[in-house]
């Protein structure tokens, strides 16, 4: 099966710059899956999405969508990908509707109207749809300067909806939005995906909207530093941690050392799981405990973890 | 096509719903053709030998036509910051259909701001004849085609719209003096004649004064040049800004 998303030896270098703020990344995202690009600023995030949206130019490397090289056939790849920008990027002195009206014509969906009205009953029934998905409603007919933040975010979902892309990126699509706004943002994309069978990549700084990802790819300076399913790659950096007390804390600290298990004192003792099942290590204890208790790491743990190692 | 519809005609709509612009579009031409060109006939209309406010009306009539497309190229600027152009530049339309959406819209902007200097210069008894309107509208739309080309090569040289503004007073203001704006350029300096020449508002404005002041007794003492003339140097020059400024404007967006 063709992936979605095809990177090879992906190398940019920008006219003025001394480095390369991509070098050499390669990954591939197969169809409907969904893909999360991490990294902290500078990392190359936002430089690769621009690659593989056609805005800019690799210095070196390919990259297809859908089997589309986004240099030599730009315009076939635009027509397979749909964009949520970091920044938003509508016209705030249209309505909603005339934005999603400009995005549909500029996509040859529908032919040029002036007013909402002349256009084809198709576009205005998609139009009605895509609204109601996301809780939009009438208002996508508001001045988008009057719509919040999260209902601009929502206006931006339809607009990038509307030519069926095959591939949605998301470029940090939750930043300036309130706790409520974001949880109900990823409510949409997920019914959007189900729905559509959209392939999704998503770059974020909230990592813990990349623990459902089906795969992770971590950037550090313009490199891929860790690649895989977010249970591959925390497995591969942190595990699993057992936080155990007693009262006398002595016999445990004694039993744990002859057990020759990895364990620190942060007011009770935590355990690392390297290796072994918390029963394992459960099951070698006499002493009554007063406190039992395992926790697994995040994303976001092993994320700080390959960080600091390249800092290092 | 519907893409470049699309393209001009959000900027159609921009202009129609920003009070600003609607109230500066009156405003402006009642200032210059009756308080300057009413002020300037007074004074110097006899010494002259010519209607000052039919020459304030065509060289503020040809300036605004040249100087609003080109200014409304600057809004790719805008569009940029504020990131619209990335809605652009993502989807399957080319660079070429953006610049000429871009340049139909603005020429569509800047004819709806002239329309009232028209109006004023009837009320004003400026001789103009249904031949003379039907004259002007291919001179308003070369002279928009030549504005819009002239912003985008001028759109390569800048990187914010802070910069655009700074550009524009530099490259407009000279402009007026050596295009004739307001008062005229038959006797110049060698030096000043020679920058005159190569002033692109220079031929929008003579061309307008060509088909105004067509068969009239002034035609001699306010127009420098026949019109086909002035058409022949705005066609060039069309051609060579337009292929210029498209050419460095894609490769500046794509290869950056």
């Amino acid at each position: 099966m063709t992936p979605a998303i095809e990177v090879r030896d992906l190398v940019k270098r920008y006219r003025k710059g001394t480095t390369n703020a991509v070098d050499g990344v390669t990954f591939d995202v197969e169809p409907g899956q969904f893909f999360a690009l991490l990294g902290p600023n500078g990392a190359g995030k936002t430089t690769t999405i621009a690659i593989l949206t056609t805005t800019l130019t690799p210095t070196s490397g390919t990259v297809r969508i859908s089997g589309h090289d986004v240099v030599r056939e730009a315009s076939m790849v635009r027509n397979q990908v749909g964009i949520i920008f970091q920044n938003p990027s509508l016209d705030m002195n249209l309505t909603g509707e005339e934005n999603v009206r400009i995005h549909a014509i500029l996509y040859h969906l529908y032919p040029y109207r002036p007013l909402y009205r002349l256009m084809p009953g198709a576009y205005r029934h998609q139009l009605r749809e895509l609204a109601d998905v996301v809780g939009l409603g009438a208002d996508v007919f508001k001045p988008v300067k009057r719509l919040s933040g999260g209902m601009q975010r929502k206006l931006e979902i339809i607009r990038g909806l509307m030519h069926h892309p095959r591939v949605l990126f998301l470029d940090e699509p939750t930043s300036g939005l309130d706790t409520v706004s974001r949880r109900n943002l990823w409510q949409y994309i997920g019914e959007l995906r189900r729905r559509h069978d959209i392939t999704i990549c998503l770059t974020t700084h909230q990592l813990n909207e990349a623990e459902e990802a089906d795969r992770v790819c971590i950037l550090d300076h313009g490199h891929v530093v860790a690649l895989g399913t977010p249970r591959d790659v925390k497995g591969q950096l942190v595990h699993d941690r057992l936080y155990l007390d007693a009262d006398d804390r002595a016999a445990l600290r004694r039993r744990l050392l002859e057990m020759k298990v990895s364990f620190n004192e942060e007011g009770a003792f935590v355990v690392d799981l390297d290796g072994l099942t918390a029963h394992q290590v459960i099951r070698a204890i006499d002493e009554p405990l007063t406190m039992l208790r395992t926790e697994s790491p995040t994303l976001e743990d092993a994320y700080l973890r390959i960080l600091a190692a390249g800092d290092a | 096509m519907n893409a470049v519809a699309a393209i001009a005609g959000r900027d159609l709509l921009k202009f129609i719903r920003d009070p600003g612009r609607l109230v500066a579009a009156v405003v402006f031409p009642f200032a210059m053709i009756f308080l300057l060109g009413g002020t300037l006939q007074l004074n110097l209309g006899n010494a002259a030998g010519f209607n000052f406010i039919g020459f304030t009306f065509t060289g503020f009539l040809g300036m605004t036509l040249f100087q609003s497309t080109a200014q409304g190229l600057t809004s790719l600027m805008d569009d940029r910051h504020n990131d619209f152009a990335q809605e652009l530049f993502v989807s399957p339309v080319s660079r070429y259909s953006i610049v000429f959406g871009k340049i139909l819209g603005e020429t569509a902007v800047a004819v709806a701001q002239v329309l009232p200097f028209v109006v004023f210069a009837v009320i004003l008894r400026v001789p103009l004849t249904p031949t003379h309107i039907a004259l002007l509208v291919p001179v308003a739309l070369l002279s928009c085609f030549m504005g819009g080309a002239f912003g985008l090569l001028l759109l390569n040289t800048m990187s914010d719209s802070r910069a655009s503004n700074q550009i524009f007073n530099f490259v407009f203001l000279p402009q007026y003096f050596l295009a004739g704006l307001i008062a005229p350029i038959t006797h110049l300096p060698w030096y000043l004649a020679a920058l005159s020449l190569i002033s692109p508002m220079r031929y929008v404005i003579d061309l307008t004064r060509g088909v105004v002041f067509a068969g009239s007794a002034e035609y001699s003492r306010v127009v420098l040049a026949a019109p086909l003339t002035n058409v022949g140097v705005l066609v060039l020059m069309f051609a060579v800004f337009m292929i210029a400024g498209t050419t460095l404007f894609v490769r500046r967006e794509t290869n950056r």
